[in-house]
Parts: structure tokens; sequence; C-alpha cells
């Protein structure tokens, strides 16, 4: 008896999965949201983010000044908008290097073993030691006045390390399957092997690591900049933006809570997308969220 | 045990000796305490600047391996070196480290504890409302900064404190430093004063510990409690809530022991922003300033403190690790 069954590659039955999760779908609606009102806001109002409004200096939101401005005269929609663009670059483009410099010293670390696999492990090690924060702290003046794509390699820098121990592992067992020893067998060169058929079998754990990582990578961002050692000014991001009105976040609560709130909002966006995705892939876990 | 245990100790040492020293070069090369003369008006003589510098051990003319050398003879005879207001880093060191300690400790004491009977609470009542509030809790919280936090519970404690009419010196709940100058600090009063003080900020690191433990702690512990040495345990005939505490909870703080060690530096961190914004004069804040004030020797000093705490952290992990796994004792 042969019924022919209809095949579902796997990547449909994670996206089925996915689909499925209304709060996961809400979260992507919603960073979604929040990317084209971040970019399209310049064209909402007329006031941009390094524009002063001579005539209005601490002013609580208005018709004009939608979420109010700053002792200076900025508008505070202006700058909450300005400092989310640089939020979600920074943590796309950190967690995609972060992401993938994971995936590929774990897989070679893994892969070829031997001296590589010694020397990657040891760099791995010696990243784990050292204090992130404090390292990126020590090392902001050399950043200082030159381009914010630094910090972000430096934030991506001590990032990867974990999620590259976890894929050097799988990587050791995928190594003995059938698949990589047929094509070895046949003369596919190593790094092509790793490419084509060992970090297709990483995949769902790359994508919730990026994922996850998007978040923890604006949270950092927040933290330094916070302290005056990310983006640097004329520059703004929500770190910035926090780092600069906290201080008088009760008597002038708009321009604190404003950037907050919309940075609680993003990396909680982010956090239920990721939540969702561990779910899709491992139907065996347990959501905490759903 | 105690083999494992001693090279545990001997490899943390080697990680902490390592962080520290590649602290140092960092700071001593990209940090430049020239600046601070560079800006004067009359310029000081090249001459006398270079004194003030080598009094300090920050000359960058001088080669960075004899600072360096310099720096770490000091080091082993239990002198961090001099500020670059050229004052022992060892005073500026003693007046903080208790206070950073105190906050970070019940804020860990108590973070860890909640999280984790958080954690396992939840994972036994999976889905039920209780166990829904304590998860939407701990992400919800987790999607905070703990800066923002920590500015959300300062404003909150002014506006309680109005609220309940304390508008003059005496408060309840005190939002800025760690005691009311001019108190004696072991009278009733001024411990009564401390606490106040206390609460706050711990209340901010605990908070954040408890939604990451206990997020973790639910995991693990829904994990073991499909296991099947938990049915055994059961139906040889030992009580439900017995079986879950010597059975599953014992076997679920296991991953937790290494989520510990690896927490403790973060913790430092989220430290370092509860006192800047409840105005706490700790090693936080020390090191923010130090870094603005390119001040070498000092951020060497706290990167030390930080690498031995989590020293510490993964040493106390490892022997929770060996208490809870025969396994590591033989």
């Amino acid at each position: 008896m042969s019924t022919a069954v209809p095949t579902v590659s796997r990547a449909s039955l994670v996206a089925r999965q996915f689909l499925r999760k209304r709060l996961a779908l809400g979260g992507v609606a919603f960073l979604l949201a929040l990317f084209a009102l971040a970019y399209l806001s310049p064209l909402l109002t007329k006031w941009q983010y390094d524009q002063l409004d001579t005539t209005a200096f601490l002013t609580p939101p208005s018709v004009g000044h939608w979420f109010g401005t700053t002792q200076n005269g900025f508008d505070v929609f202006a700058l909450t908008m300005r400092g989310m663009q640089k939020s979600l670059v920074i943590g796309l483009l950190g967690a995609l290097i972060s992401t993938g410099l994971a995936a590929v010293v774990g897989a070679f670390a893994g892969y070829f073993g031997g001296r590589l696999n010694t020397l990657l492990v040891g760099l791995i090690d010696l990243l784990l030691v050292l204090p992130g924060f404090l390292i990126i702290s020590i090392l902001s003046p050399a950043f200082h006045g030159r381009t914010w794509l630094i910090f972000v390699l430096l934030l991506a820098a001590f990032q990867w390390m974990i999620t590259a121990r976890i894929v050097r592992g799988m990587t050791l067992s995928l190594k003995e399957r059938e698949f990589v020893h047929a094509a070895r067998f046949m003369g596919v060169p190593g790094s092509r092997i790793i490419f084509r058929h060992i970090l297709p079998n990483v995949a769902s754990l790359l994508i919730i690591d990026a994922t996850v990582n998007v978040s923890s990578l604006i949270l950092a961002e927040v933290g330094l900049s916070f302290f005056g050692f990310g983006v640097q000014p004329p520059d703004v991001s929500l770190g910035t933006l926090i780092g600069d009105y906290s201080g008088s976040s009760l008597s002038y609560p708009w321009q604190f809570y404003f950037p907050a709130g919309f940075l609680i909002a993003l990396v909680l966006a982010i956090n239920v997308i990721g939540d969702g995705l561990r779910d899709a892939f491992d139907p065996n876990a347990g959501g905490s969220v759903s | 045990m105690a083999r494992f245990l001693l090279r545990r100790f001997a490899y943390l040492l080697v990680l902490v000796v390592v962080a520290t020293s590649v602290a140092y070069v960092l700071a001593a090369t990209q940090l430049n305490p020239r600046s601070r003369y560079e800006g004067r008006n009359p310029p000081p003589p090249p001459a006398v600047v270079d004194a003030a510098l080598d009094a300090i051990n920050m000359n960058n003319k001088t080669p960075l391996g004899t600072r360096f050398g310099r720096w770490v003879g000091g080091v082993a005879r239990g002198d961090f070196g001099r500020t670059i207001d050229n004052t022992p880093v060892n005073d500026e060191f003693g007046r903080r480290v208790l206070v950073s300690l105190r906050l970070m400790l019940i804020g860990t004491v108590f973070g860890t504890l909640l999280g984790v009977a958080a954690g396992a609470y939840g994972a036994v009542r999976q889905y039920r409302w209780s166990d829904r509030v304590l998860t939407l809790f701990s992400f919800v919280t987790l999607s905070i900064p703990v800066v923002v936090m920590a500015v959300l519970f300062k404003n909150a404690g002014i506006e309680l404190n109005n609220l309940l009419g304390f508008a003059g010196d005496t408060k309840l709940l005190y939002t800025t430093g760690e005691m009311t100058p001019g108190l004696d600090s072991w009278s009733w009063e001024g411990i009564v004063n401390r606490l106040s003080h206390l609460v706050l900020p711990s209340l901010v690191l605990a908070v954040s510990a408890i939604a990451f433990y206990g997020r973790y702690q639910r995991n693990a512990m829904l994990d073991v409690l499909g296991s099947d040495f938990l049915r055994t345990a059961r139906a040889k005939g030992l009580p439900r809530t017995r079986a879950l505490i010597k059975h599953g909870l014992r076997t679920a703080l296991i991953p937790m022991a290494t989520f510990f060690a690896y927490q403790f530096a973060l913790l430092f961190v989220g430290a370092t922003f509860t006192e800047k914004i409840f105005g706490w004069h700790g090693m936080g804040e020390y090191f923010v300033d130090s870094v603005t004030k390119n001040d070498v020797n000092s951020v060497a000093a706290v990167t030390l403190f930080v690498a031995i705490l989590v020293l510490i952290a993964g040493f106390l992990s490892d022997i929770a690790y060996a208490l809870l796994d025969p396994r590591v004792r033989v």
C-alpha cells in the first residue's frame, strides 16, 4: 500500500507553524510599522532631527510638535524617529555580523579541527572572558569622531562567541553524517561543504540567534550610548536620547518617555518574534508566551 | 571534588590575569592622559607634563612594556598605582568597593532566589494563570533596559514620596546617594536611613535578575518535568512536592549554575547604570568617570575588580555544580 505522501519542505512547515502564532505575527506587523514610521517620519512633520525651532523651547506635546520640544528647541518626535532609525540599523547590522561570524567561526573550527580549531576555540574563550561592556568603553575614544560603523563592529565582536560554540558542537556531529561524507568523497572542498551542507543544517539556530541578537544589540547600544561611549553627537540614537533626557524625566517627561517607550516597544516586538520563531522551529518547545 | 575545584580555580585565575592585562594594555594605548594638559592655557612646558605623567606612570613616551611591568609590580604588592589626580587608586577603591558590593549582593541574592523560585513554580503550574502572569512579567521586564528601569523606579519613588507627603528632608524612599550626609552611620537612625536609600536601587537590580533567572529556570524545569526519573520518584511513593524539589528542582538547577557565572559581569553593568542614576559613588560610577578622565590605572583596577567578581561567581557556580551533580565529584 503506497499512498503518495505530499512532500512538504521543512521551510514551509516552519513557515506554517510560525503563521499560526498570532502574537508573533503581531510582532512582525508592529516591527514593520515601526520601521516604516522611523524612515517615513521626515515626510510626516516639517521638523527634522537637526532643526531648531527657536519659537518653542521645552514645550509639551502639541499639534506643531507631536512629542514636544527639548530645551534647545529640537523636535522630540523627529529625534525619537532618528534615534530609532539608528537603533534599528545598529541592531540589524550588528546581528547580521555577529551571527555570520558565529556561523563561520563555529563551522570552520568544528569541520577542520586540528590547529585551526585550537586557535578559534582559544579566541572564543578569550573574548568570553573579556567583559564586553568595559572593553568597548575603554576603546570608545578610538572611534570618537569616526564612523559609527566601528561601534557596530565592536558590539558585534562581543556578541557571537556563545553561538559559535554551539555551532561548533553541531558541526562536529554533522561532520560524521552520510551526506557530508558523500560530498567529501566526491571531492567537494571543505569550505564548500560548510556553506552548502553544514550551515543550512544549523539554519534554524542561526535564524533564532540573529533575532535575539537584534534586541540584545539594541539594548547594548542604549547602555553604552547612555554613558557617552556609543553613538557620538551630532548623531542621535535611542541611547543618547535616553542618556541626555533621563535627568529631566520628572519635570519634562515627554523628552524621556517617548524615546524610552519606543525603545521598549521595539525590543518587545523583536523578542516576541524571536519567541515565535523558536516555537515554530521546535514543535516540542513550550512557548513562553503563546 | 577537591581536584575538580582546584583545576577550575587555576583556570579561572588564568582568565583573570588575561582579562586584566588586556584591559590595561587597551586602556594604556587608547586613553590619552596627556590630553588633560593639552587644553590648558597657557600650555604647561612639555617637561612639566612629562614629569607629571611619569609620576603616575601614564606617560605615553615610556614604552608600553615598561609601564605595564611597573603596574604589574605594583599590583603584585597590592598597590594599584595613582589616579590621574595623583591620589592612590587604593583609597578610591576602598571607599567605593563596599558601596557597589552591597548593592550587587542584595540584588543577586534576592534576584537568584526569587527568580529560581518563580521559574520553578511557573513550570509546575504551566499554562495556569499564575504561570502566564510570571512569564508575561519576565518577558516584558527583559525588554526594558536597566537604564530605563532605574529611571522609572526613581521617578516612581519620588512620586510616592510626594504623594505620601514626605516633602522635607526626611523621605520614605530616598532616590539619591546611599545615605543622608551627616548621620552617624552606626546609630539606629543611620541604619534605617541606609536601608531606605537601598530599597529602590536594589529593587532595580533584583527585578531584572528575577526576570532573567525566572525565564531560564522555567525552561530548565519544564525539561525535567517530563523525565522518567521524576515519574519513578513519584511511583516509589514520594509525595509530589518532595519529588519535585529533591529530584526535579535539583536537576533543573544544574544548567542555571553556568548562567550564574556568565550573568555576573552583566550584573556589574546593571549596577553601573543604577549607581549613576541613583547617585551612588560606587565602582561602576568610578569606571565610567575614569574612562572619561583618561585615568588608565583606575580603569585597570576596576576591570580587575570585575574579573575577580566573575572569578568568584564562576567558582561558586562550580561548587554548586559539583554539589548538585554527583558525576562531577568522581
